[in-house]
C-alpha cells in the first residue's frame, strides 16, 4: 500500500490523465461541496425558526378570559368573562406548590409622543414578573418594580426600537414620554430576541393603566410561570387545577369549553420542537439526497475511466500485472483523487458558508454552518463509496482475460 | 525450450461450440525462429495465445523450459508470463501517455525491480533497438516502425525465455516490416527463441522454420533457408 514505486506510478497516471483526474475529483468536490452549503443552509433556517418561536419562557401559562357557551347557575351563556385584580391574589393563594411567579397582562395600543416625533405603538400594563416571562434583557435603567406598582407610578419601560424610533440619538432615560395624552418617565429600555414587533412594546405597572382607565380592576390577561421541578406532565396537572378553580370561581359550568382560556407554553414549545425537528429531518433528507447523487456521480466517473483504461489494464496483465496490483492501482488512485479533491470540496464549502452567513439574514437564513464531524463523515462516506465504485468495475477489469482486453482496435 | 503434446481448444458459441484447435503436437527448441502460419480462422493465433498464457486450453500438456503450464489461476499466469515470456502485438500496445522510456520499463516494475535500475535497464533495451534519443517521446511521436521497436524493447527488458509476435509487421509498410524483422533476426542470433505469428509468405521466409496450420492441426513443419533481411533494409 505504502511502496513508493507504486505512488509514482501514481502520481504519473494522474499527471498524464489530468482530464479524467479533474472530471472524478470535480465531481466529489462539487459533492462535499453541495453538501456543505445545503446542511449549513438549513442549519441557518433552523437558527432563524428558533429565533422567531422561541424566545418565549416555556415553564408559562397564558391564561385568557372567553365568552362562555352554556348557560350555567342561573347566568345565560355568552357572557362575558372578565379577570380581575382578585384573581392574581386567588390564584397565589390557591397555587402555592405550581406557582414561581404571576402577572397580568393589559394591553393597549396608544399615540407615543416626544418633542416631534410621534407613532403608535403596543403597550402593556405588567408586574415585575412579566420580565421572565418573556426573557426581557435590560440595555439600560431598569425594569418595573413593586414600589412602581404600589405608587401607581407614570413610569414605563421601552423596547430598543422604540427608543431608536422616538429619540434618536437622545439618552432616552429620565425623559418624559407622552403616551395617550399622560406623560410617562423613562425608567429602562430592553432589548428582547423575539423579534423586532417586540422591540416595539412599551410596558407600564399595571396598576397605572388601570387609575388611568377610571381606576377599574380589570385584567385583560394573566400570566403564570411554574418552576422547572413541575415539568410538562406537572404543567398539565396545574393547567387543569387553574381551569377548574377559576370557572368554579366565574360560575361557569366545569364542562364548558369557553370562558377561560389556557394556553401552556410548553406546548407551544413542543410543537415549535417538532415543527423544527422536521425542519431537521428535511434538512438531512436533502443532505442524503445529495450525497447519494455525490456517489452515483463517483460511481459513473469510475466506470468510465475502468472501462476507459481496459485496453491499458489488459496490457499491464500481458507484461506481467496481477489481477490484485490491477486492482490495487485503480483503487489508490480513486481514493487518493476523491480524498484530495473531498476534502477541498468541504474546506471551501465551509468557508463559503461562514462568509455568506451575514448576507443571507434578510432570507431567514442566520449563522449557517455545519459542524465539522458532520462535514468529516460527509466527506468520509463519499470516499468509501467512491472507492467501492471504483472496485467493483475495476475487479471485473482485473478478471478480464488480457486477450479479451486487448482485442479491441 | 516449449512442448506441446495434443492441444484442444474450442469456444463455446451458443449452444454449439466452435473447435478452435484440433489437436496439436508441436516442439520448439532454445534459439529456434519458428514461424507460425495460416490462413485467417486457422488459429494461429490461438495457440499462440495459449503459449503465451492470455488464454487457456482444454486438455492437451503445454509446458515451457520444462515447466508444466496447468492449473493457472490469473495471478499465476500473470507472474509466468512476466518471469517467461516477451510479447509483440501487431497494434504495438504501448501504453499511450507513457514514454517509450516508462512503457520499456514497465514489465521490470511488475518484476519489483528499483526504479534507478529499471530505467538503466530500460534505456540500455532502447539503445538496442536504436531508440535511445526517443527515450523521452510519448507513442503518438513516433512512427509505426519505431513503435514497433519500443514494444520489441518492452519485450526484451523482463529477459523472457520466449519472444512471442502476432504479426509483428501487419500494420507496418514493407521497408519497415523489414527493418523490424532485422532487429528480430539479430535478437534471435543472440540465442532468444522466438515465435512469430504471421501470414505473409516473406515474413516467414525470414524465419528458420514454419509450421503450418490448417483448420486447427498442423499440416506442414519444415525448416527453411533463413533470408536475412538485412539485404532489403
Amino acid at each position: 500500500m505504502f511502496s513508493r514505486d507504486r505512488w509514482q506510478e501514481i502520481f504519473e497516471t494522474i499527471r498524464k490523465n489530468k482530464l479524467r483526474t479533474f472530471l472524478s475529483g470535480f465531481t466529489v468536490a462539487l459533492g462535499i461541496f453541495i453538501f456543505v452549503m445545503l446542511f449549513g443552509l438549513g442549519n441557518g433556517l433552523k437558527n432563524s425558526f428558533a429565533e422567531f418561536f422561541m424566545d418565549e419562557s416555556t415553564n408559562a401559562l397564558f391564561l385568557y378570559p372567553g365568552k362562555t357557551t352554556k348557560a350555567y347557575k342561573g347566568f345565560k351563556k355568552d357572557r362575558r368573562i372578565e379577570f380581575d385584580n382578585s384573581d392574581l391574589a386567588d390564584i397565589k393563594l390557591n397555587f402555592p406548590f405550581y406557582l414561581e411567579d404571576i402577572t397580568p397582562r393589559i394591553s393597549r395600543s396608544a399615540q407615543v409622543k416626544y418633542k416631534n416625533e410621534s407613532d403608535n405603538y403596543s403597550t402593556r400594563g405588567v408586574s415585575p414578573a412579566h420580565r421572565e416571562t418573556e426573557n426581557t434583557v435590560m440595555m439600560s435603567g431598569r425594569f418595573l418594580n413593586h414600589r412602581d406598582l404600589k405608587e401607581q407610578s407614570k413610569v414605563v419601560v421601552i423596547g430598543r426600537l422604540v427608543a431608536q424610533d422616538l429619540f434618536k440619538n437622545e439618552n432616552p432615560l429620565g425623559k418624559f414620554l407622552d403616551i395617550g395624552s399622560v406623560m410617562f418617565r423613562v425608567v429602562g429600555v430592553f432589548q428582547d430576541s423575539g423579534g423586532d414587533r417586540e422591540e416595539r412594546i412599551i410596558y407600564l405597572p399595571y396598576t397605572t393603566r388601570q387609575r388611568i382607565e377610571k381606576n377599574n380592576d380589570k385584567l385583560d390577561q394573566i400570566i403564570v410561570t411554574f418552576p422547572p421541578r413541575v415539568g410538562h406532565v406537572g404543567s398539565l396537572a396545574f393547567e387543569k387545577k387553574l381551569r377548574l378553580f377559576l370557572k368554579k370561581k366565574k360560575s361557569i359550568d366545569p364542562t364548558d369549553s369557553g370562558g377561560i382560556f389556557i394556553n401552556n407554553a410548553a406546548d407551544n414549545f413542543k410543537r415549535n420542537q417538532q415543527f423544527a425537528n422536521v425542519l431537521q429531518i428535511i434538512v438531512t433528507f436533502v443532505g442524503l439526497g445529495t450525497l447519494i447523487a455525490g456517489i452515483i456521480g463517483i460511481s459513473n466517473i469510475m466506470v468510465f475511466v475502468v472501462k476507459e483504461r481496459t485496453k491499458e489494464l489488459g496490457i499491464r496483465k500481458a507484461l506481467g500485472a496481477t489481477p490484485r496490483s490491477v486492482i490495487q492501482l485503480i483503487l489508490q488512485e480513486s481514493i487518493f483523487i476523491t480524498l484530495i479533491s473531498g476534502y477541498a470540496g468541504m474546506i471551501l464549502g465551509i468557508i463559503l458558508l461562514k462568509n455568506i452567513g451575514v448576507t443571507l439574514e434578510d432570507f431567514f437564513i442566520k449563522n449557517p454552518y455545519i459542524d465539522n464531524i458532520t462535514a468529516f463523515w460527509a466527506t468520509f462516506i463519499l470516499v468509501v463509496f467512491g472507492a467501492i465504485a471504483g472496485y467493483i468495475p475495476a475487479k471485473r477489469a482485473a478478471r478480464i482475460k488480457p486477450i479479451i482486453a486487448l482485442r479491441d482496435e | 525450450m516449449i512442448k506441446i503434446n495434443d492441444l484442444h481448444k474450442s469456444y463455446k458459441m451458443g449452444n454449439s461450440s466452435l473447435h478452435v484447435l484440433k489437436g496439436i503436437d508441436f516442439e520448439v527448441a532454445e534459439g529456434e525462429l519458428v514461424a507460425i502460419m495460416g490462413s485467417s480462422g486457422s488459429g494461429k493465433s490461438t495457440l499462440l495465445n495459449i503459449i503465451g498464457m492470455l488464454d487457456i486450453a482444454n486438455s492437451g500438456v503445454y509446458e515451457l523450459d520444462e515447466v508444466p503450464i496447468k492449473d493457472l489461476d490469473e495471478t499465476k499466469a500473470a507472474q509466468y508470463r512476466n518471469k517467461f515470456l516477451g510479447f509483440v502485438f501487431q497494434s504495438f500496445n504501448l501504453i499511450n501517455y507513457k514514454s517509450a522510456l516508462e512503457n520499456v520499463a514497465l514489465p521490470l516494475y511488475y518484476q519489483g525491480i528499483k526504479r534507478k535500475e529499471r530505467q538503466q535497464k530500460s534505456l540500455d533495451y532502447l539503445e538496442k533497438v536504436g531508440l535511445k534519443d526517443w527515450a523521452t517521446h510519448l507513442p503518438n511521436e513516433l512512427s509505426g516502425g519505431q513503435k514497433q521497436r519500443v514494444a520489441i524493447a518492452r519485450a526484451l527488458a523482463s529477459q523472457p525465455k520466449v519472444l512471442l509476435a502476432d504479426e509483428p509487421t501487419g500494420a507496418l509498410d514493407t521497408t519497415t516490416s523489414y527493418e523490424v524483422m532485422d532487429l528480430i533476426q539479430k535478437i534471435n542470433e543472440e540465442g532468444k527463441t522466438i515465435l512469430v505469428v504471421t501470414h505473409e509468405h516473406d515474413i516467414a521466409k525470414m524465419c528458420k522454420r514454419i509450421v503450418t496450420l490448417k483448420d486447427g492441426v498442423i499440416v506442414q513443419d519444415k525448416k527453411v533457408n533463413q533470408e536475412l533481411a538485412s539485404k532489403y533494409v
